[in-house]
């Protein structure tokens, strides 16, 4: 088997493994407790807590562990919309069309049970926020903004900058989900200007289980996991110390090498990306052709089922994804599909291909040997 | 290594039978697929439901397999569901499962299964085959005659039987147990139900009722002379050989003894006018490839739980068979299958005029 999932997640890097096994079996303890063995477990996080301070460029009081990306935007958008309708009443929440599911169902529920209004900016064909729309739609009473920085589904990646920038302006706070551009963008978040930023271990060959929100000093937050003081009394609850020792392990050595990670997967991208268009009609690439992850390539086939295409990828050994269907349900295109304006035969044959660390040229040739011989199989088969 | 897809259930046979070819050191690949059912009741057809589903992932996770979910929804409403529809409104007793076997089970799958590579497909079903001396390849019944279900099967051709294979069909059910128990597989059987897939477990006629209430138009009750009695519901709210709910006094008990869709009227007759002597079917499928010249003796089944029963079988054409039983059968009906068999081998079936 070929993997070519790398945004859906990554295996754990052997030197993030070998940094997370003392904190099993031998120092064990709860960061909480008063003892050595507490101290030891309180250490670890602390360490931890620094160097993805350092890597952030902020302090280490901002950094929150949590338990994955999902659980960070979720903290990040009830905590501050709760926060904000409290301090002045604000109940506006402003959200791109292409965000991910952490973040839209979250926003859905803050409406639907909590009276908030979402204003849902749409996005361009290449899938970007622009600053303009944001412009526009910002105003006194939005409580707050949230904009992801790089697309999982189309790997577009957003002027998070300028956007924050407008908000800064306004004085209204920015959210952005980080998850997928963690593993190739910087993460600066006085270069960002952002006042709270989504992480996930696992997208960049740390453990699944462990996130990080950073919330800039001074933002208001409601915790939605209520208990004991961990984490600044944002999160309850214990702290998971081997995960977060291995989540700080993980962004150190991503930090360090993300200039030869990319180097080595932008040229393969680029192989796939040039040869797919060349080789397969009626295929087109979504995303932008340029302001795009380094790893990341993305398409639609018309007339192609995208479930069928992954069944018939992985039969042939490659593991792939989809922006369409899931394991579940009637097959429809996602939102992002919607979101940059792609009718139904197009937008239900998505295919994502993602490299890492792991890729050989060899694979990207074996795999666009096959490709398209496959999608014309999947045409045939079309389920219509 | 010979690749090989085994539609899967999540119940005991399917289950045994990728296990069985994995022993037997095929590439096994696990299929299942999603099916239709009716809006609003996502998720309810009796072949898949989300607990089948699941179960038979865990199946394919414990064998080492892939499994892939093969979405079938659209074609088999377009196919199988309006079949049976139309059927009804011909005044027909039709069986989906024989088109499903056809057209989505051994089409629509088989050719998912030989886009990925596969040489063989398998399936539960408790049936075998054999090449004869010339490569034809014959259907028969499995060992254990009483969990037989190459009834159902009698629509294949030769071009989907060359790649068949029903591996649990040449043991007994308690067998197929105690190797489900030695490979630590589920041992539940999916209930031998009669209900179809997409009904959920409901009545048919209220699948009807909300499907297609036009087809039920009341009308008169007959007998076979013309004699009006009553009144009827629809001729889709009855089954041939039923004597229960027709509402009419008689000195005798009256049974359903066939649907005149022309005149929309219901006819009934004594028990005795219930046997036939004889049918005739249409739509026959020769699994040889080959209609037979001779009118040929054999035993026939006129639905799947039915006995055998001996009779002539006479090829009228190719496609059309006329069969003369020994002794009169109950409970003839259109649109269910006539299936004919000798010893082990089955010849033939069609579709009961």
């Amino acid at each position: 088997m070929i993997y070519l999932d790398y945004s859906a997640t990554t295996p754990v890097d052997a030197r993030v493994l070998d940094a997370m096994k003392p904190y099993f079996s031998d120092s064990f303890g709860n960061p909480s407790s008063v003892h050595r063995y507490g101290q030891q477990a309180e250490a670890a996080v602390d360490a931890a807590r620094e160097t993805v301070a350092r890597i952030l460029n902020c302090r280490p009081d901002e950094i929150i562990f949590t338990s994955c990306g999902s659980e960070s935007d979720n903290l990040a958008i009830r905590g501050a919309a709760y926060a904000m309708r409290e301090k002045n009443g604000a109940r506006w929440i402003l959200a791109s069309r292409a965000e991910h599911p952490a973040v839209t169902k979250t926003l859905l529920q803050l409406e639907k049970y909590d009276g908030f209004q979402i204003e849902w900016l749409d996005v361009n064909e290449q899938g970007m926020v622009t600053p303009e729309v944001v412009s526009r739609a910002i105003c006194e009473e939005t409580a707050l903004v949230s904009v992801m920085y790089a697309n999982n589904e189309i790997g577009t990646i957003n002027p998070i900058r300028d956007i924050a920038e407008i908000c800064r302006a306004r004085q209204i706070l920015f959210h952005t989900d980080a998850v997928q551009a963690a593993a190739y963008l910087s993460l600066d978040v006085q270069e960002l200007g952002v006042d709270m930023m989504s992480l996930g271990a696992h997208k960049f060959y740390g453990p699944k289980g462990v996130g990080v929100l950073y919330v800039r000093k001074g933002t208001p937050l409601v915790p939605h996991l209520t208990g004991g003081g961990q984490e600044f009394g944002l999160r309850a609850g214990t702290q998971n110390v081997p995960y977060i020792v291995g989540f700080a392990e993980a962004l150190r050595l991503t930090h360090e090498e993300r200039e030869q990670r990319a180097a080595h997967v932008q040229p393969l991208r680029d192989k796939i990306i040039g040869t797919v268009l060349e080789t397969i009609p009626n295929s087109r690439l979504t995303g932008d052709m340029n302001i795009r992850l380094p790893h990341h390539a993305s398409f639609v086939f018309k007339g192609v089922d995208g479930n069928l295409l992954l069944t018939l990828l992985d039969a042939a050994g490659f593991a792939c994804s989809s922006g369409s269907a899931c394991k579940t349900g009637n097959p429809e295109p996602s939102e992002v599909m919607n979101a940059i304006g792609l009718e139904r035969e197009w937008g239900l044959g998505s295919l994502r291909v993602t490299l890492g660390m792991g890729t050989t040229a060899e694979d990207v040739e074996s795999f666009l040997a096959v490709l398209p011989g496959i999608v014309e199989r999947a045409r045939l088969l079309n389920h219509g | 290594m010979n690749k090989v897809v085994v539609a899967m259930s999540g119940g005991v046979d399917s289950s045994v039978a990728a296990a069985l070819l994995k022993e037997q050191g095929y590439e096994v690949i696990g299929m299942m697929l999603r099916l239709w059912s009716e809006p609003g009741k996502e998720d309810s057809n009796r072949c898949c439901t989300p607990d089948s589903m699941a179960q038979a992932r865990r199946v394919a996770a414990m064998l080492g397999i892939p499994f892939y979910v093969i979405d079938a929804k659209n074609v088999f409403r377009e196919t199988v569901v309006d079949y049976f529809l139309e059927g009804y409104a011909r005044g027909e007793t039709p069986n989906p499962c024989l088109i499903c076997n056809r057209k989505i089970r051994w089409t629509f799958l088989l050719e998912h299964a030989l886009a990925v590579g596969a040489e063989y497909m398998a399936t539960g079903h408790y049936a075998r085959v054999r090449k004869d001396e010339n490569g034809t390849i014959e259907l028969l019944r499995a060992v254990d005659r009483s969990k037989d279900q190459s009834y159902v099967l009698h629509v294949l051709k030769q071009e989907q039987l060359k790649y068949a294979l029903f591996p649990v069909g040449g043991y007994t059910k308690a067998e197929i147990r105690a190797i489900a128990e030695k490979h630590g597989l589920p041992t539940a059987s999916r209930k031998d139900s009669q209900d179809l897939c997409f009904l959920a477990g409901e009545d048919y006629r209220n699948f009807i009722q909300r499907n297609a209430a036009e087809m039920l138009k009341p009308g008169e009750i007959v007998t076979r002379d013309g004699k009006a009695l009553g009144r009827h519901t629809g001729l889709a709210n009855y089954t041939i050989g039923q004597r229960k709910g027709l509402g009419i006094a008689f000195p005798v008990p009256l049974y359903v003894l066939a649907k005149d869709a022309a005149r929309n009227a219901l006819v009934v007759g004594t028990q005795e006018e219930l046997g036939s002597l004889e049918l005739s079917a249409h739509s026959v499928n020769w699994l040889s490839g080959e209609a037979p010249r001779e009118p040929f003796r054999a035993e026939v089944k006129i639905r799947y739980t039915a006995k055998e029963a001996e009779a002539w079988v006479m090829p009228m054409g190719a496609d059309q068979v006329q069969v003369k039983f020994d002794a009169p059968q109950r409970d003839v009906t259109a649109g269910q299958a006539a299936v004919f068999y000798q010893g082990d081998v089955l010849v033939g079936g069609g579709i009961i005029q």
